[in-house]
C-alpha cells in the first residue's frame, strides 16, 4: 500500500510540476464556473417571474434549477479534459524507458497501476475541490439539499474516477502521449453518443449500447439519488480499466 | 550468485539469446562482451525480471526470477542502457522516490540517498533538474539509482557509454569499488573496458556464448601461447636457428629489420615467460640484444576473432567457429 501511494505521490508532483495541471484545472473551474453562472441565471429569471405570476406554483428549488443542470453539463469536461489528465500516465514512463525502473522495482503491477491511477484522481478529486467553491456561493445564499448535493459528487467522483481508469488503459498501449490522447477522446466520445443511436432501437444491441454509454448513468446522481445499478457500471469500469491495464502492462513485458 | 541455465529468448520468429548457460559467483565482476545485438541487454533484461525467458530458468541471489520476481528486484540493482530517470524531476527527488519503491522506509531513506550520492559524487548537483544535468551526470544518476537500496547484486547495461574519458575512469573505479560487497555484471562494446574491470569476461554472438573466462587466460588461450619481439645484432639465420633451438620455442619468424639489426618474433606453446632464455641464448653466443618485448595480443583482436562474421562472406563465419572450436581444444 505504501507503494501506492509513493506512485501516486510522484503522479501528482509531475502533474504540479509541469503545465497540465495548472491548465487543466483553469480551463475546468472557468467551463464549470461558466454552467454555473448559467444555472444561477435561469434560476433567477425563474424566481422573478414566480414572484410576478402568483398564480404559479412556487419551485424555488435550487437544486433542481442550479445543481442539476450544472451537473448534468458538467460531464461534457471530463470528456474533454480526462484524456489530457491520463494520456501521459504510461505512454512517457515508456518513451523515456522509466518503465524499466518500475518493472524491475520490487513493486507488483497492481501497486504501480494503482499508484498511476490514484495519482490522477487526486488531480481530479482537486478539480472537484474547486467546483466546492460555487456550490459554497449557493449556500451563502439559499438552503440546498446538502444530501443530494454529496449525492451528486459521489457521483462527480465515480464518473471521473471511471474515465480516467479507462484513460491509464489506454495509455498502456502507445508509447506516444498524442496517440494514447487521442485514442482515449475517440473512445469517450463514443462512450458518450452510444445512446443516441440506441433512442431509436429496441434491439438487444441497442439496449447493449444504452447500458453501455456513460452520461446516462450519472443522471440518478444530478437529480441527489444513489442507485445501486449505476455504482456497479462505475465500479466495473474502473475495475476493468485498470484490469486491462494490468494485462497490458503483462503483454508489454513479453514483448518489450 | 547468479545461475543461467539453458536460457533462451525469441521476440516472434528472432531468436535473441540461445540456450546460455552461465554462473556468478558472490563478489565477481563479469563482463559481457558482444557485437551489437548480441543478446547482451535481453540477456540483463531476464536476469532483472523485466523479461521472462522463452525457455530455461534463471537464479539471482537465491531466487529464480520467474518464480519469486519481488524477492529478485529487492536484491538487485539494474542500471538499464538509458538511464531510466525522470526528467522533470530534482536528483534528490528522484533518489527518494527511487529509495522507496526499491522498499527502503522512513528516516533511512535519506540516509540512502546521501550514501548514493556520495558513492557517484553527484552531492554538488543533488538539487538541479534532471534535464539539465549532461549525460555523463544523468548516467551517475543512473548508477546512484540502481545500487541506492546496496543490492546483492548490480546490473549494469554499458554503464560507461556516451561519457568522457575521465569520466570513463572514473565510473570504471567506481565499479572496481564497488566489487566484493556486490556481484557485478556489466555489458560493454569497449574491451579494455572489460580487460581492466572484470574478473571474468563472457564473450556472446548472436545470442550464444562464444566463451567465458579471465581476460589473460582468453589472450593466452586464443593465442596459444606467448609471443616475444626480440631485436639482435647478429647474423639473421643463426641467430633464428639459435632462438629456434630454445626450449618452449613454436616458431620464430623475422620482421622488417631496425636500424639495419634484424627481429624475430618468436612464438611459445606454454603460457610460461621464455624471455629470460631468449635473452641468455642471444648473450652467450655473443651477440647484441637491443630489445626483448613480449606482446600478448590485445583483447580487441579477441574480440575480433572470437564474434567477428562477415554478413558477405558465409565461409568466414564456420572458420572463424572453428577456429573457436579447435582453440577449446
Ligand atoms: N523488443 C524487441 N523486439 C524484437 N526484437 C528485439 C527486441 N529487443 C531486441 N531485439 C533483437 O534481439 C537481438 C538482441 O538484442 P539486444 O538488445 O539484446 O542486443 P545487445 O547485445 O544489447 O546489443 P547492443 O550492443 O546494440 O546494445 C537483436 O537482434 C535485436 O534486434
Ligand atoms: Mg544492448
Amino acid at each position: 500500500m505504501s507503494n501506492v501511494w509513493t506512485i501516486a505521490r510522484r503522479e501528482l508532483n509531475v502533474y504540479f510540476s509541469s503545465p497540465i495541471a495548472y491548465i487543466v484545472l483553469a480551463m475546468f473551474s472557468l467551463i464549470f464556473g461558466y454552467f454555473f453562472a448559467s444555472g444561477v441565471a435561469f434560476f433567477q429569471s425563474i424566481s422573478a417571474q414566480a414572484a410576478m405570476n402568483p398564480g404559479m406554483a412556487p419551485p424555488m428549488n435550487v437544486n433542481q434549477f442550479v445543481i442539476q443542470p450544472t451537473l448534468g453539463n458538467f460531464t461534457i469536461i471530463l470528456l474533454f479534459l480526462m484524456p489530457m489528465v491520463t494520456m501521459r500516465l504510461f505512454a512517457e514512463e515508456q518513451r523515456q524507458g522509466t518503465i524499466e525502473l518500475l518493472l524491475t522495482s520490487p513493486v507488483t503491477d497492481y501497486e504501480i497501476i494503482l499508484g498511476k491511477w490514484l495519482g490522477a484522481v487526486l488531480l481530479y478529486g482537486c478539480m472537484l475541490g474547486l467546483s466546492l467553491i460555487s456550490m459554497a456561493v449557493l449556500f451563502l445564499y439559499t438552503r440546498p439539499d446538502w444530501k443530494a448535493l454529496l449525492a451528486g459528487y459521489l457521483g462527480m467522483l465515480l464518473i471521473g474516477s471511471s474515465l480516467l481508469a479507462i484513460g491509464a488503459f489506454l495509455s498502456t498501449l502507445t508509447k506516444n502521449q498524442i496517440v494514447a490522447g487521442a485514442l482515449t477522446f475517440g473512445l469517450f466520445l463514443l462512450l458518450w453518443v452510444l445512446d443516441w443511436v440506441s433512442q431509436y432501437s429496441t434491439s438487444m444491441v441497442g439496449k447493449v449500447c444504452s447500458y453501455l454509454a456513460m452520461p446516462p448513468h450519472f443522471e440518478q446522481f444530478t437529480k441527489g439519488v444513489i442507485e445501486l445499478k449505476d455504482v456497479v457500471y462505475y465500479l466495473s469500469a474502473i475495475f476493468l480499466g485498470l484490469f486491462l491495464s494490468k494485462r497490458s502492462i503483462e503483454s508489454m513485458r513479453w514483448k518489450a | 550468485m547468479i545461475q543461467v541455465e539453458g536460457v533462451s529468448k525469441r521476440y516472434g520468429p528472432h531468436q535473441a539469446v540461445r540456450n546460455i548457460s552461465f554462473e556468478v559467483e558472490r563478489g565477481e565482476i563479469v563482463g559481457f562482451l558482444g557485437p551489437n545485438g548480441a543478446g547482451k541487454t535481453t540477456t540483463m533484461r531476464i536476469l532483472t525480471g523485466f523479461l521472462p525467458p522463452t525457455e530455461g530458468r534463471a537464479v539471482v541471489a537465491g531466487f529464480d526470477v520467474m518464480e519469486q520476481p519481488i524477492e529478485v528486484k529487492k536484491r538487485t540493482g539494474y542500471l538499464p542502457e538509458n538511464p531510466p530517470v525522470y526528467p522533470e524531476m530534482v536528483v534528490d527527488e528522484y533518489l527518494d522516490f527511487v529509495a522507496r519503491i526499491k522498499g527502503i522506509r522512513g528516516p533511512e531513506v535519506a540516509q540512502r540517498v546521501d550514501a548514493a550520492l556520495e558513492r557517484t559524487s553527484i552531492g554538488h548537483v543533488r538539487s538541479k533538474v534532471i534535464a539539465k544535468l549532461s549525460k555523463g551526470y544523468r548516467q551517475r544518476v543512473g548508477l546512484a539509482q540502481a545500487l541506492i537500496h546496496s543490492p546483492d547484486v548490480l546490473i549494469l547495461d554499458e554503464p560507461t557509454v556516451g561519457l568522457d574519458p575521465k569520466q570513463i575512469i572514473e565510473i570504471r573505479e567506481l565499479i572496481r569499488s564497488l566489487s566484493g560487497e556486490h556481484t557485478i555484471m556489466l555489458s560493454t562494446h569497449i574491451l579494455s573496458e572489460v580487460a581492466s574491470t572484470c574478473h571474468r569476461i563472457i564473450i556472446l554472438n548472436q545470442g550464444q556464448i562464444e566463451a567465458s573466462d579471465t581476460p589473460a587466460n582468453l589472450i593466452a588461450r586464443l593465442q596459444g601461447g606467448e609471443s616475444v619481439q626480440l631485436e639482435v645484432d647478429g647474423p639473421a639465420a643463426e641467430v633464428a636457428a639459435k632462438l629456434q633451438s630454445v626450449a618452449g620455442v613454436d616458431r620464430v619468424t623475422r620482421g622488417s629489420d631496425v636500424a639495419g639489426r634484424p627481429t624475430f618474433t618468436v612464438d611459445s606453446q606454454r603460457t610460461a615467460d621464455i624471455r629470460a632464455e631468449l635473452a641468455r641464448a642471444v648473450v652467450e653466443s655473443g651477440w647484441g640484444l637491443y630489445g626483448v618485448k613480449a606482446t600478448g595480443m590485445s583483447l580487441e583482436d579477441v574480440f575480433l576473432k572470437l564474434t567477428t562474421t562477415d554478413p558477405v562472406a558465409e565461409g568466414s563465419e564456420g572458420e572463424a567457429e572453428a577456429a573457436v572450436a579447435a582453440e577449446e581444444n
